[in-house]
């Protein structure tokens, strides 16, 4: 069991950072523009924090029914690929990036925008600099992401398949192990998860430099 | 030959200006012109339109009617970004950025790639600031905020600088440097300064022009020494004289 441990490891740090990645690529964005339109977009504050709560099953059965054979995207051939469980997991997380960061967003004031525009802040410039004013928010946006993608395992099931060697992350071979009867193989990988889990969250702290130990 | 006729040309010109929050009028402007290189005080009580007037010349003020020209172009939020960047603005109350003084003043040059770091750590000393320039600006007290959003303003290397209220929380002889950096840069820049204040001393020393706002109108607009000696409007000497009742 111990050697094919770190496949197992690195796949699941490998989907969820890609998923993580490009959800925060594309939902930052996103976040600082919804985040700037404050209340006056109601309903896509809505279906954003509608979308936090998605039930990673409805997402499985989305993405396997868009990547199965007689799907729209099925000439893709992705289905049980580590690409499939990446858009699933990207889906999930970017409701998470999107929202924390709007929320994060819309909370500093107004005022500060006109006071940099007025010192000749571009657009762009203003975006970042918005951003950076909401960092604590944009970083509990990824490690939220980041701990959804990790603990996630219908969605993956669903379109990954739990593939030995191709697509098995932890959290889908814990719930093999248990069902063969291996606990102390699903122990291993319960703990492993939790540590990556753990540490992560010590080096996302650290980077916005909120962590004391 | 077209110099002189530019020079002649105001920098800003306002007609028929009106700027309303939720259906009331917080300022409406018949006709005001400001020339290059003056310094136009604005005067007038807390809440009569001073800082709106401000506001609408920066060009970043949304939902302004009427016409607001600056070097012969409309000036609105989709003005060219270079001209936008020509106008800087010091706000009564600064919302500093996280981070040290220092990156707080550099943030403008930085935005138009021309931060010099001895120009500015010259300038920073020149409002006091030295000593604190890597503290985080958010520990800053009332006056240093204020000195440094003026530092920041200054080191857009602007040709305009809006000053809302900038001598507010400070001591009389905080009130003297920034006067005189204010000053220098003017000297040194041609600076065109529009100065709100509800300091009419400081009026007095600082501006070519006084106007007064009252209400969300201009009352009148006059060189310093008539508006203080012999103004126009009975309002004006109400208002200078300090026997107005708000």
């Amino acid at each position: 069991m111990t050697a094919g441990l770190w496949p197992i490891f690195w796949l699941t740090l490998v989907v969820s950072g890609t998923a993580v990645f490009v959800a925060a690529i594309v939902g930052l964005p996103l976040g600082v523009a919804l985040g700037r339109q404050g209340p006056r977009r109601g309903w896509l504050w809505v279906l954003v924090y509608t979308g936090m709560g998605l039930p990673p099953v409805i997402v499985g059965l989305a993405v396997y029914l868009l990547l199965s054979r007689s799907g729209p995207l099925g000439s893709l051939g992705w289905l049980y690929s580590p690409t499939a469980m990446i858009v699933a997991q990207w889906l999930l997380a970017m409701p998470f990036v999107i929202g924390v960061t709007a929320t994060a967003i819309a909370s500093i004031p107004t005022e500060l925008e006109f006071q940099l525009k007025t010192l000749g802040a571009d657009r762009g410039q203003l975006r970042w600099m918005l951003l950076r004013e909401a960092r604590p928010g944009v970083f509990l946006a990824l490690a939220t992401a980041m701990g959804r993608s990790l603990s996630e395992v219908g969605a993956v099931w669903m379109v990954g398949g739990n593939i030995e060697g191709h697509t098995r992350v932890l959290t889908t071979a814990i719930i093999l192990e248990t069902s063969k009867g291996n606990f102390n193989a699903a122990l291993l990988l319960g703990s492993m998860l939790l540590s990556v889990t753990l540490l992560l969250n010590v080096v996302i702290l650290r980077w916005r430099g909120g962590f004391t130990p | 030959m077209n110099a002189p006729t530019a020079r002649l040309d105001p920098l800003y010109h306002l007609a028929d200006v009106k700027r309303s929050f939720g259906g009331d009028f917080a300022l409406r402007i018949d006709s005001l012109n400001i020339k290059a290189g003056e310094t136009l005080a604005l005067v007038g009580p807390t809440g009569a339109g001073k800082s709106t007037l401000l506001r609408i010349l920066t060009g970043h003020e949304p939902d302004v009617s009427g016409d607001v020209t600056f070097r012969g172009r409309p000036l609105n939020e989709r003005s060219e970004l270079s001209e936008l960047r020509r106008i800087a603005m010091v706000h009564q109350r600064s919302l500093l950025l996280g981070g040290s003084v220092l990156y707080n003043v550099s943030c403008g040059p930085r935005w138009r790639g021309t931060a010099d770091p001895r120009q500015l750590n010259r300038l920073i000393d020149a409002l006091g600031l030295y000593k604190v320039r890597q503290q985080h600006a958010r520990t800053l007290s009332g006056g240093q905020t204020q000195l440094t959003g003026l530092a920041r303003a200054l080191a857009t290397g602007c040709e305009v600088l809006l000053l809302d209220e900038p001598t507010a929380n400070l001591d009389p002889a905080r009130i003297s440097l920034v006067e005189a950096v204010v000053q220098s840069h003017k000297a040194e820049r041609g600076l065109t300064l529009v100065w709100a204040t509800h300091n009419l001393h400081q009026a007095r020393r600082v501006a070519d022009r006084v106007a007064l706002v009252l209400d969300g109108r201009l009352v009148e607009v006059a060189a310093t020494q008539e508006f203080f000696n012999s103004p126009r409007e009975s309002l004006t000497r109400e208002f200078v004289e300090g026997r107005m009742v708000y």
